[in-house]
């Protein structure tokens, strides 16, 4: 295994990182040559399993931020952040809107806990003081990295707080929750609220995520996910019956483009 | 010249003693004191001289060394009863009689003399030092050095306690917060030098006023990193006097920064940048300020099933496994529950349910799950939950308490 003081006898770790990973790849293509179309699907699969593994032990020696060093094509880690309906972009406002149960606090915590896992400080501006750090550490929030600010229904509260947050910078991502909070108190907060968010958060990779039952920041979105819930999955007869999860509908819209992804929400 | 007294169990007498003839004075062990002699034979005259007057100051039976390095001194003393004096180069002669465990070092060093049946000083001292090197490495050239009363080191000295407190009584009493800011500054500024001249830092502060005919205002600050920005300090210090200003006129100011090691980090080339401490300590702050500072902080889960059993804690990082992307059912959990009235079929099943949040016709449900607890203290609590899906609700989590006869909606599924 790479050892990190090898990077010394390198212009810079990612350059590295990258030579060492496509000698590896190499390594592989030569192990396991191309010798009848049968058996193409096999070698990739192997090739496949070998280049995570790969993946894996570095990063588990040089930590999970090296990932980005190996994607080529594709944006790094610190430009986006990934999720199950896309990628959210960091340094500008996404808003997440939708009813009751169709899964807008879900995609919250797989989002917190993408952010966590890369060792990001994240915060929760939970205005009506929704969350439940026991569901958020079953979907693998790491708890210790996410800052509860609890604003007992104050949304201004939640907001001057974010302002602070996101002006203070270093965060990874910044969620204002405003899931219960009613449109008619919602509509009061003027638009230049949300430019002044998106504008301490620009140019920084802090992605800033808004919750609310519709959308409200219009033109400040960079992307705008609208979840409705197709239907719940319920999981055999009573009195062994349970409650497996929703299947969801996502209508994300991004530069004026909509996309439609559906997904299922496990418990 | 080095001087060290022995004396099994008296440190503080040593030491007193010691503190007589030398600020230079070093607490080798629990029995042992070591202090600096260097010009004392203008004042005392010769080095017998100087030994008597230890003695007699010292008032104990405790042996006396002096010698040239403060090791030899300390092996003398160590192994030789009374006052002994090692000349200068004549070191490795008087201390040539005394056993090797003196001369401390580790477990292998002291298995290996012992296999070569080498027991005193002068056994260690009169081997070829090469060979010695060779085998038993630096440890051993070290002791070799040691058993021949050779080598020089500095003392490591004895620090006192210090206390950085600051106290000012007031001619005329303050009853606005900018002047008590002017004259907290100029102390926070003062203490923060000192910090800094012992290499300190600080992360507790405490602040004790003493107020015109009402009991004292206190307030204490504890950081999350120790810090020694004296501006940071005093911006904690105003939001804290802000949020929870003293009832009365100020007549006297007490303040105390509590010293600790300064923070010293290394940052990693691929961990991804996390916010200044400073700087978020006085962002929370203010938050605190605005939202109650039970309200901010980072959740950590109690150990108990007890429903909603939480605490905040400290930021910190942790390690974990990498979560799947695909989202886990979340429950938003309504604080406090809203009470409900559920109408139940003749199997006990939910079938309406009307509450302050909505009503509806249960369309499907899961349950029930009984739960109780903490009956051994006065915090009881006996619940059955049911998982229900209302048609115009979503999909909630409902339950039963036992002891208050009703029915309560503890959060809904999203």
């Amino acid at each position: 295994m790479w050892r990190a003081h090898s990077c010394a006898r390198h212009n810079t770790p990612t350059s590295f990182l990258k030579q060492t990973f496509a000698a590896y790849d190499q390594q592989n293509l030569a192990d396991y040559p191309l010798t009848s179309a049968s058996s193409i699907g096999e070698d990739k699969a192997k090739m496949r399993t070998t280049a995570a593994l790969i993946r894996e032990q570095i990063q588990s020696t040089l930590g999970a931020g090296v990932e980005a060093a190996f994607v080529t094509g594709k944006k790094a880690a610190g430009e986006i952040l990934p999720s199950v309906v896309g990628e959210i972009p960091r340094g500008a406002l996404t808003e997440i809107a939708g009813s009751a149960s169709s899964g807008r606090t879900s995609l919250l915590h797989s989002l917190l806990a993408a952010s966590s896992a890369g060792q990001e400080f994240c915060v929760l501006l939970d205005a009506e003081d929704r969350f439940d750090p026991e569901s958020a550490a079953a979907a693998g929030v790491r708890l210790s990295q996410v800052l509860w600010v609890r604003c007992g229904g104050n949304v201004e509260h939640a907001l001057k707080a974010a302002d602070m947050l996101a002006q203070a910078g270093g965060f990874g991502l910044v969620v204002i929750d405003l899931g219960d909070i009613s449109g008619k108190v919602l509509r009061r907060i003027p638009l230049a609220a949300w430019f002044r968010l998106r504008h301490a958060v620009e140019n920084t990779s802090t992605a800033l995520v808004v919750a609310a039952q519709q959308i409200h920041t219009h033109s400040c979105a960079s992307l705008k996910i609208e979840l409705s819930r197709n239907r719940a999955l319920w999981r055999g007869q009573l009195p062994g019956c349970l409650l497996d999860g929703f299947e969801t509908t996502a209508k994300c819209v991004r530069n004026h483009r909509e996309q439609e992804r559906r997904f299922t929400i496990s418990r | 010249m080095f001087a060290c007294l022995h004396a099994p169990g008296n440190l503080a007498l040593l030491v007193e003693c010691a503190g007589h003839f030398s600020p230079l004075i070093e607490e080798t062990s629990p029995d042992t004191a070591v202090f600096d002699i260097r010009g004392l034979q203008r004042i005392c005259g010769t080095l017998e001289k100087i030994a008597a007057e230890i003695q007699r100051r010292v008032g104990i039976t405790a042996n006396l060394a002096i010698a040239a390095n403060p090791d030899a001194a300390v092996h003398a003393a160590r192994g030789l009863g009374g006052v002994t004096i090692l000349p200068s180069g004549r070191e490795g002669d008087i201390l040539a009689p005394l056993p090797t465990y003196l001369l401390g070092g580790s477990p292998e060093f002291a298995r290996a003399l012992d296999l070569w049946g080498i027991r005193t000083f002068g056994e260690l001292a009169a081997l070829p030092p090469l060979g010695v090197a060779a085998r038993l490495g630096e440890e051993g050239a070290h002791m070799q050095q040691l058993a021949r009363g050779d080598g020089s080191r500095q003392l490591r000295l004895r620090v006192d306690q210090q206390v950085f407190r600051e106290e000012r009584e007031l001619e005329d009493a303050v009853d606005l917060l900018e002047p008590l800011l002017f004259l907290l500054s100029q102390m926070i500024n003062d203490l923060c030098e000192r910090l800094r001249f012992y290499g300190l830092s600080t992360n507790e502060i405490y602040l004790r006023l003493k107020l015109e005919r009402a009991s004292d205002h206190t307030a204490g600050l504890r950081l999350p990193v120790p810090m020694l920005n004296s501006k940071v300090l005093l911006k904690l210090l105003q939001l804290e006097l802000k949020g929870r200003p003293p009832q009365a006129p100020i007549e006297k100011i007490e303040l105390e920064l509590m010293p600790v090691a300064p923070r010293t980090t290394q940052h990693s080339l691929f961990l991804p940048s996390s916010p200044e401490p400073e700087k978020l300590e006085i962002t929370l702050a203010r938050i605190r300020a605005m939202v109650g500072a039970a309200n901010v902080g980072a959740p950590e889960l109690l150990n108990s099933h007890r429903p909603d059993a939480i605490c905040m804690g400290q930021l910190t990082t942790s390690k974990g496994a990498i979560p799947a992307l695909s989202p886990k059912l979340a429950l938003r959990r309504f604080r406090p529950p809203y009470p409900a009235q559920v109408w139940c079929t003749d199997y006990g099943k939910p079938a309406r349910i009307f509450s302050p949040i909505g009503a509806g016709v249960v369309v499907a449900c899961a349950g029930p799950w009984r739960t109780s607890g903490d009956w051994w203290t006065g915090g009881i609590w006996d619940h059955q939950e049911w998982d229900i899906e209302i048609q115009s609700m979503g999909v909630s989590r409902i339950y039963q308490d036992y002891l208050q006869r009703q029915w309560f909606i503890e959060g809904s599924y999203d």
